[in-house]
């Protein structure tokens, strides 16, 4: 982070007045650290994706196909066929204006194409021109214009600066979705292999490997040990995960970053110790190398590739024989499998309705796909009365909790992951309505743009939500972020880090896992994090 | 000086100059009275229902809804049934909300940074959904309104929004003047000031302005005319309003007579709503039937319980378990994994 500027500085840098003269007319500048690197054409040509090449976009010549006009307007032609989303997406929009002010991406940079609705516009210009005949008559008075590479060069710049989060739609008085609108134009960039790296290499891994991080089987459960072992060292139980094992139960699948880096790494040890307390309570569970990620960084390149990546899901729990499926922390993982898991790769017809095999509920609001969400099945063992929880154990947290864009706007999962938390804390403070649930702001860094080059933009992106921890660290001394997701435990710390650094980031799990009283632990006097827990450190002395 | 509105305001002061022209310069009042009256008509329904048409044959390949609230999850969780719908009750619900209330515009704030962004405020900024709601309500009122002019004997539920709609009456009731001056209707003069409002926002709010297409401004000049021009006839030079009916009427029944002694102002408010109805299809004025179609909306959150189908679902490449563990058999068997084939 050391090109940032100061806080202070960035913060003076962002007007959000826009420039005298129109959209239309203002060249797109691609800016370091507001963009991520360019596919690597091995990892594009692994799955099979057209035009992998070397190319950077700082480059004049993009060494595009010849015909790459003409790829695009089919490619679009055929989106329009098949989705209805977009076509009416692209007719309805009166630009009122509502969504404007409410991207992050535009509350951070103050860049007027970063307007949800000027983002459509980009694409929805050439669509007029291209598709409706009022538009090619009028031309630039109905808002048309012709696809040009400066067009391109736009269109990848500023859905390059769109994380799908979709708070835009929520705001609409139609619904437009520029996540979805956005969705669809990077799947039209990747026909000419326009993609980022961050995306394509881990989409590539994940095909190979069974996870974005390429980590390889061996290697994915010499990881689990490792934990296995620093669990031992903290709570004194070695617990025993098992792998690929056929005639499990439940198979658990949740993303590879989390068994990768702090702070998700507790996260996944708090995931190992749930399980081996509920083992004896009848918990038959089972973790995948093959299907060793949740998350789907298909989703951020095409429709298609997503669900390449997602089928693992079923054909593993098909394999190994289990009865339904539990799903670690993560956010679009979560919108993948609650609103298109099903749809693309089932029916899961092979499987049962999720029962708990602790309390016996069964989980109807899952019953087609299968697949049911941890906070779900934490929040039901609690009410159940199923977890021995010590709270004070994380007295020394003052904890806010950040919802995460997709199970909160594609899902509506708000309140189980709520209630979890004030079982296991005792001071728990919400962050400021606007900021929160439905219309909680994005980490800034979601759908692919967690990569270090792009660090000005991630800043920017996450302002508002570091803004709102700024406001509950100020108000009521929070200093510690929970969230159901994996990219928010990689990108988070980064972002508190340069708006707020007292705060620092944790998942659902972890939290979890302090508070739970073991049988047979050692009297603990530190957290998973190796941090001395309040009033116990001089016992160990 | 803004080209976008520049022109929309042109080209609806040329629209109404053509009328004045047709009309009192060549006297074309069959072609405007019945020709473009009957062609604007059949352009409207036609083009209206053809694009509706072709939103409707893309398919919704995927259940999306945007939702607003707490999911159906576990019996005790307090569920947001219509904010996250379940059901197709709740989707009629949260769609009728929407499209009666503007629930959505409901919600807008407003970003304000204070202390050089230190601190970001979203303020409850609710003007955009007052003047949308008024002005939308407005021009309903005054369709509904219009109906009279084009059914006989008028049917019950547009005397009463009229009823409703008349603000004060004015009638002067003596032997002699049996009219009087006639009742005021709020709707027309709601309907201006909210377009007016509409504008005005377009024009000023930098962000709005920013954004704002000629086509933008062009819908809301020509609603300005068409409401000034009917403003005019009703209070000021208080047209004929029996031979206008006589006349709409005809053209109600396919056998079109002109009416005598209306004056130019109701060719001018005549033509304008006709220019109106043409544009209509090709606008996004359509979000008027998109908005039943949306698919963030109109859909209810329930894709984990029930089985959403893609109709074009295809097959697609997969890497295989049996492929992954050719490739990493001996390693996985070496770190103790089971594997399908071993030794
Ligand atoms: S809120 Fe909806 S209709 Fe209004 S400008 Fe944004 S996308 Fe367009
Ligand atoms: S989906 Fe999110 S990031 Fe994308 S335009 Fe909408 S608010 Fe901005």
């Amino acid at each position: 982070m050391s090109d940032l500027p100061k806080p202070d500085e960035f913060l003076d840098t962002i007007d959000h007045k826009p420039p005298p003269k129109g959209w239309m007319d203002t060249p797109t500048q691609i800016k370091p650290g507001m963009y991520c690197y360019a596919s690597n054409p091995k990892s594009v040509e692994y799955v099979g994706l057209p035009n992998a090449r070397q190319w950077n976009p700082l480059d004049d010549d993009w060494g595009l196909p010849e015909n790459w006009r003409q790829i695009l307007h089919e490619g679009f032609k055929e989106r329009l066929d098949r989705f209805r989303s977009i076509k009416v997406f692209m007719d309805i929009c009166v630009r009122c204006g509502a969504c404007a002010d409410k991207c992050h991406f535009f509350i951070g940079t103050g860049d007027p194409k970063n307007m949800p609705v000027l983002r459509a516009e980009l694409l929805r210009s050439v669509y007029r021109n291209d598709f409706t005949t009022v538009g090619k008559i009028f031309g630039r008075l109905n808002g048309s214009r012709k696809m040009t590479l400066d067009v391109l060069k736009e269109w990848w710049y500023y859905l390059f600066q769109c994380t799908e989060c979709r708070r835009c739609s929520v705001f609409c008085p139609y619904g437009i979705d520029t996540a979805e609108i956005t969705i669809m134009g990077r799947e039209l960039l990747n026909l000419l292999g326009l993609n980022i790296d961050w995306i394509a290499t881990p989409v590539a891994n994940c095909y190979r490997t069974g996870n974005h991080l390429g980590i390889q089987p061996h290697a994915y459960k010499d990881m689990l040990d490792f934990f296995v072992d620093d669990i031992e060292e903290v709570t004194g139980v070695r617990v025993e995960p098992s792998f690929n094992k056929k005639g499990a139960d439940v198979l658990f699948i949740t993303p590879s970053g989390d068994v990768f880096a702090d702070p998700g790494t507790y996260t996944a040890m708090g995931y190992l110790i749930l399980f081996h307390y509920l083992k004896d309570m009848g918990l038959d569970i089972t973790w995948s190398t093959y299907a060793s990620e949740g998350g789907n960084f298909g989703f951020f390149t095409s429709h298609e590739m997503m669900k390449r990546l997602n089928s693992k899901m079923y054909a593993e729990a098909k394999r190994l024989g289990v009865k339904w499926i539990l799903g670690g922390e993560c956010g679009h993982m979560w919108r993948v499998i609650h609103q298109y898991m099903d749809t693309m790769n089932g029916p899961a017809d092979f499987m049962e309705t999720p029962v708990s095999p602790i309390t016996g509920t069964r989980f109807e609001n899952a019953a087609s796909t299968k697949m049911v969400h941890i906070a779900e099945f934490l929040a039901d063992l609690i009410k159940h009365g199923k977890l021995n929880l010590d709270p004070s154990r994380n007295d020394h947290l003052k904890v806010t909790y950040h919802d995460s864009c997709n199970p909160a706007r594609g899902m509506g999962l708000l309140d189980e992951p709520r209630y979890v938390i004030q079982n296991v804390c005792n001071h728990f403070y919400e962050m400021p309505p606007n900021t929160i649930r439905e219309q909680t702001f994005c980490c800034g860094s979601g759908s692919g743009l967690n990569a270090g080059e792009d660090m000005e933009l991630r800043m920017a992106g996450g302002l508002p939500r570091a803004n709102a921890v700024k406001y509950v660290h100020e108000k009521h001394g929070v200093n510690m972020l929970s969230c159901v997701c994996a990219i928010d435990r990689a990108v988070l710390p980064a972002l508190m880090e340069y708006w707020v650094p007292e705060v620092d980031v944790t998942g659902l799990c972890e939290l979890v896992a302090n508070a739970l009283i073991i049988p047979g632990e050692k009297k603990k006097t530190t957290d998973l994090r190796g941090e001395d827990l309040p009033g116990m450190e001089d016992e160990d002395v | 000086m803004n080209e976008n509105y520049m022109f929309s305001l042109m080209a609806v002061i040329l629209l109404f100059l053509l009328a004045v022209l047709g009309v009192d310069g060549f006297g074309l009042y069959s072609f405007f009275g019945i020709f473009v009256p009957y062609l604007s008509f059949a352009v409207f329904v036609g083009f209206f229902l053809y694009r509706v048409i072709g939103w409707a044959r893309s398919p919704v390949p995927f259940r999306i809804p945007t939702t607003c609230g707490q999911g159906k999850s576990l019996p005790w969780i307090k569920h947001a049934p219509i904010d996250n719908p379940s059901t197709t009750g709740g989707v009629v619900v949260r769609m009728l909300l929407e499209i009666v209330l503007f629930r959505s515009l409901f919600r807008n704030v407003k970003l304000q940074f204070r202390e050089r962004g230190a601190k970001i405020f979203y303020d409850w900024e609710l003007w955009l959904w007052i003047a949308a709601l008024a002005f939308h309500w407005a021009f309903f009122a005054v369709v509904v309104r219009h109906l009279r002019f084009f059914t006989e004997p008028t049917p019950g539920f547009v005397k009463f929004f009229e009823y409703m709609d008349s603000f004060f009456r004015v009638e002067i009731l003596t032997d002699v003047v049996q009219i009087g001056l006639p009742a005021m209707f709020i709707s027309g003069f709601v309907l201006l000031v909210a377009v007016v409002y509409l504008l005005l926002r377009r024009m000023f709010i930098p962000k709005v302005k920013y954004i704002s297409l000629s086509s933008d401004y062009f819908p809301l000049f020509l609603i300005i005319a068409i409401a000034v021009s009917g403003i005019l006839m009703r209070y000021v030079s208080k047209v004929d309003i029996v031979s206008v009916k006589a006349f709409t009427l005809s053209l109600v029944k396919l056998s079109p007579a002109l009416p005598e002694g209306v004056g130019t102002i109701f060719y001018v408010h005549l033509f304008l709503v006709c220019v109106l109805l043409v544009y209509f299809p090709f606008s996004k004025l359509m979000h008027m039937g998109g908005v039943f179609m949306s698919p963030t909306r109109n859909l209810a959150n329930n894709t984990r319980m029930k089985r959403h189908v893609n109709p074009w679902n295809y097959p697609v490449d997969v890497h295989t378990y049996e492929e992954y563990e050719e490739e990493f058999r001996d390693k996985m068997i070496e770190a103790g994994l089971p594997v399908e084939k071993g030794e």
